[in-house]
């Protein structure tokens, strides 16, 4: 599908189809003092004009291919190999979303079918969506498909303190009109075990992250057992960083039942924080429960290869007031993104970018070992605890307090 | 088209057969063929309470996704789990094999509100002329 402006001959064609004669009678309804409302704008100025207005102001902001950017949190600013941006600049996939008519554009819907194969192969499991806007929505959409996998009958999801900060609060926006309990995340020292150990028969859904927020890899062997020896339903949701999954066994082999992410890292700028991607797995025997759309490859009546919208069962189209998904599309420019980076990657690619985080993650963290004290890693339970007996407040509260290591971060409050 | 005579309708197209304190409850010959092939149906649980007139379930077809709504109010005592793998079986027997769920009613009273196979069938014909 190409995206070209109307030419003049296009307007008058059309103009004369519906019997009008100009565009000035077309907006005839229009009453006259909106049709071109008085925007008091700066005189017009040449484009030399505008570039150096732009640079002057570019030139303020501090830009991060100039400087260390320590923000991560799901921002990361990979290299992006040029082949990403040529491919996903072409006029051809030039629009976010998935067309309306979806099968008219077998090349956006092969994209996405790549893409979903991609996730799936990256997470270890049977079925991916076309995508979400972000980590934080995906993970807002999990708990809405665990409630709606047991029928709205369970109300409690259970969200790790070790779950992105954003992300437990946008879960929380999106299902205020919901009746569940997000529980579980109120303590930063809540371990996993803690967590398992809420689990009851009310439980939809147990959300944890990782590698988690502090950058932890907590041990996610034999979690999926633990939590369903307290109740066989209970749906398990891993937030995942797909980079790691280049070196991590695949959350789909410990028994996830969705797994989710933000898929940023896989070739997308850091994009002033959007457009984003959310990345979003899940097993066959909840499909139905999936938000957005899935894309499916099949044959023609003349048996050629085709690709079709084959499941949007939670979407308003289909399922009008009865939708559980505002998710009405993909963020489809994102999603072809990070199929190309994974594509001109390939799985050696992926493992050597992952191993390389790996490796400075750890030179980071024994330089930072020398200018402080050890850092908690992994996290130190005792040090959250309150004052021991004999003392009335926190040493950190007593002024002028001599103690020599008193102005250094207490490593429980990360 | 056919209209069991053996069975009662309610307005929004299920039908219920009476035996003796349960019903079965499918969805009629006219609403299958309107809805045209079928490709899931959700159904609820068993345990699960109906109330009459209330929404329990989705017949989802190629081109439309239509509630069903309980013709009587009780108590779901079975499931018709063979349309998880062969959801066409609505449309090929409605009244038969195509049934959704068993009900063990409430009140047997529920069912004088629903419609003979005449009244439904020229209720049928009201809504295809107009």
């Amino acid at each position: 599908m190409v995206y070209t402006p109307h030419t003049d001959d296009d307007r008058r064609v059309m103009l004369r189809a519906i019997g009008v004669s100009s565009l000035a009678e077309l907006f005839a309804d229009v009453p006259e003092q909106y049709r071109f409302p008085d925007l008091d704008l700066p005189e017009a100025l040449s484009e030399m004009d505008v570039l150096r207005e732009l640079q002057s102001l570019a030139g303020d902001t501090l830009n991060a291919n100039a400087v260390p950017t320590f923000l991560g949190a799901g921002a990361y600013r990979h290299w992006v190999p040029s082949v990403v941006d040529y491919v996903i600049s072409r006029g051809e996939f030039a629009t976010a979303y998935t067309p309306y008519q979806a099968e008219v554009s077998q090349g956006t819907l092969q994209a996405i079918f790549e893409y979903q194969s991609l996730i799936c192969d990256l997470t270890g499991m049977d079925v991916a969506n076309a995508s979400h806007y972000d980590g934080a929505t995906a993970t807002a959409e999990a708990v809405i498909q665990a409630y709606n996998v047991f029928r709205k009958k369970r109300r409690k999801i259970l969200i790790s303190p070790a779950v992105h900060p954003h992300y437990r609060a946008v879960v929380r926006t999106y299902t205020q009109g919901m009746d569940v309990d997000i529980v579980g995340d109120d303590l930063i020292d809540t371990s996993l075990s803690d967590l398992v150990g809420q689990v009851d028969a009310d439980t939809a859904c147990v959300i944890i992250q990782s590698p988690n927020f502090l950058g932890q890899i907590e041990p996610l062997a034999g979690l999926a057992d633990r939590i369903h020896a307290r109740d066989p339903k209970t749906l398990l949701a891993v937030v995942t960083n797909p980079i790691s999954l280049g070196l991590l066994e695949p959350p789909g082999s410990f028994g996830a039942d969705i797994v989710l992410g933000e898929g940023q890292p896989l070739g997308l700028g850091l994009n002033f924080g959007g457009p984003y991607l959310g990345f979003y797995a899940t097993r066959d025997e909840v499909v139905r429960q999936l938000a957005g759309r899935l894309v499916g490859q099949t044959v023609d009546a003349d048996g050629k290869l085709g690709y079709v919208m084959t499941l949007t069962t939670r979407e308003q189209h289909i399922r009008r007031d009865k939708a559980t998904s505002n998710i009405c599309s993909n963020q489809g420019l994102m999603a072809l993104a990070a199929t190309v980076y994974l594509s001109a990657l390939g799985k050696h690619g992926l493992r050597q970018i992952a191993g390389s985080r790996r490796l400075r993650h750890r030179g980071l963290w024994s330089l930072l070992q020398r200018v402080r004290r050890p850092l908690p890693c992994p996290r130190r339970r005792d040090q959250r605890r309150a004052p021991g007996p004999g003392s009335d407040r926190p040493d950190s509260d007593r002024p002028g307090s001599d103690r020599p290591d008193s102005d250094r971060p207490d490593p429980g409050r990360l | 088209m056919e209209f069991d005579a053996d069975v009662r309708y309610a307005t929004t197209h299920e039908w219920a057969r009476l035996a003796g304190d349960e019903i079965v409850v499918g969805v009629s010959d006219y609403a299958q063929s309107t809805l045209s092939d079928v490709v899931y149906v959700e159904l609820p649980e068993v345990g699960d309470k109906l109330t009459k007139g209330e929404q329990f379930g989705v017949v989802e077809s190629v081109k439309a996704a239509g509630d069903i709504y309980a013709p009587a109010s009780g108590t779901v005592v079975a499931v018709n789990s063979s349309l998880e793998d062969a959801p066409e079986l609505v449309n090929q027997d409605p009244f038969g094999e195509g049934w959704l769920v068993r009900v063990k009613l409430d009140d047997a009273g529920d069912l004088d509100d629903l419609l003979d196979a005449a009244a439904y069938q020229s209720l049928v014909e009201a809504e295809q002329s107009a």
